[in-house]
């Protein structure tokens, strides 16, 4: 039986060194372009027609364009749609990156805590910039909760800094223990059917329901991550 | 012929018009937003990356500091503690619906309001 973790085992494809840091293209990197040269088709071929009324396929690329718009539209408000582009993208790639997932035999980068980081970060720096471009110094009246009384600084600054500063980790931990969990969860009950033979039935229908519940979890937690992304725009945006 | 009622209403008050529809839109968006909830288990999860999370930030800080000013273990003493206030600040905020903002009086008080607009 295969170890339940061997399956996020990084192996290099393409072993590359530069200057002593290792460049090499793994699997992970792999499924990434997988995922983006799948996104890029998916949306690029299915709206080639410019149908009116759209088809099967470009109603399905209409579907998350309005989704994700939407999404905007209620967390952000106007001011966010110049952000669509990057929120798009970042939405696209987690849930492909999800659902590429989902195949037997491919590799889940999203299950990496560093991948998941590595995004969290360019939220979490991007939205900061953002606040301090559009409100200056005062963005950092956002650590110090309006009307409290002044005493109390010395402790609510500290608290609100640190509850500002693990966004990021919990946008990262989130994504990639759901999926973690998930693929162990997965292989750990694979390995029940072929162990308790006959009765390997019982698992087997276990694992039918864990693998529906799975794509759903991956669609969701894709959402998760975009939308908490919006929330955390909408602050730096509008700062109430 | 023209039929006066048909005819487009002037642009004079366009601008106008067009402010009043997008704060009319702008306000049922906010609303949607105060309104908005999330699956049990999502928020089970949230809740638990987020005292997870927070306290891990904390105590990275404290030791951080430490290491910087040499005070090892004093910094990583209070800051893991108050890592943990942020954290439990961020679940009572995440199980409240408060989420969305960083100041935890601003957010009460945004939903104060909110739910006096709304009745």
């Amino acid at each position: 039986m295969a170890n339940p973790v061997e399956q996020f085992k990084i192996q290099p494809l393409v072993p590359l060194e530069v200057g002593g840091v290792n460049l090499s293209f793994t699997n992970s990197a792999l499924f990434m372009v997988v995922s983006i040269v799948l996104v890029t088709a998916f949306l690029t071929l299915s709206v080639r027609g410019r149908a009116l009324v759209p088809g099967r396929w470009q109603s399905m690329a209409e579907i998350f364009y309005e989704f994700v718009a939407n999404m905007i539209r209620d967390n952000v408000g106007y001011e966010g749609r110049k952000y669509f582009p990057f929120i798009f993208s970042l939405f696209m790639f987690v849930l492909f990156g999800n659902l590429l997932g989902m195949i037997p035999y491919t590799f889940t980068y999203t299950s990496h805590i560093i991948v998941t980081f590595g995004l969290a970060v360019v939220v979490f720096v991007g939205v900061t910039i953002i606040g301090f471009a559009r409100h200056g110094v005062g963005y950092l009246r956002m650590f110090f909760p309006h009307g409290a009384p002044l005493a109390t600084a010395v402790i609510l600054v500290p608290i609100e800094l640190i509850s500002y500063c693990s966004r990021p980790f919990s946008l990262a931990i989130r994504l990639f223990a759901n999926m973690t969990v998930g693929h162990i969860i997965l292989k750990v009950m694979a390995g029940f059917v072929v162990a308790l033979g006959v009765f390997g039935i019982v698992p087997m229908a276990f694992l039918a329901g864990v693998t529906i519940l799975e794509f759903g979890i991956a669609v969701l937690q894709a959402y998760v991550f975009a939308i908490l992304s919006c929330i955390y725009l909408h602050d730096a945006i509008h700062m109430h | 012929m023209t039929d006066e009622s048909r005819e487009p209403r002037p642009l004079d008050d366009l601008d106008a018009r067009l402010r009043a529809a997008r704060g009319q839109r702008e306000s049922e968006t906010r609303r949607e937003t105060a309104g908005r909830s999330s699956t049990g288990m999502g928020l089970g999860f949230r809740i638990a990356t987020e005292l997870v999370a927070g306290i891990a930030v904390g105590t990275l800080i404290g030791y951080a500091l430490d290491g910087w000013l040499g005070s090892r273990p004093w910094f990583m003493v209070v800051f893991l503690f108050l890592g943990a206030a942020a954290g439990t600040m961020n679940v009572y905020r995440a199980a409240k619906g408060l989420d969305d903002s960083v100041g935890l009086g601003e957010a009460q008080r945004r939903k104060e309001r909110d739910r006096t607009n709304d009745s």
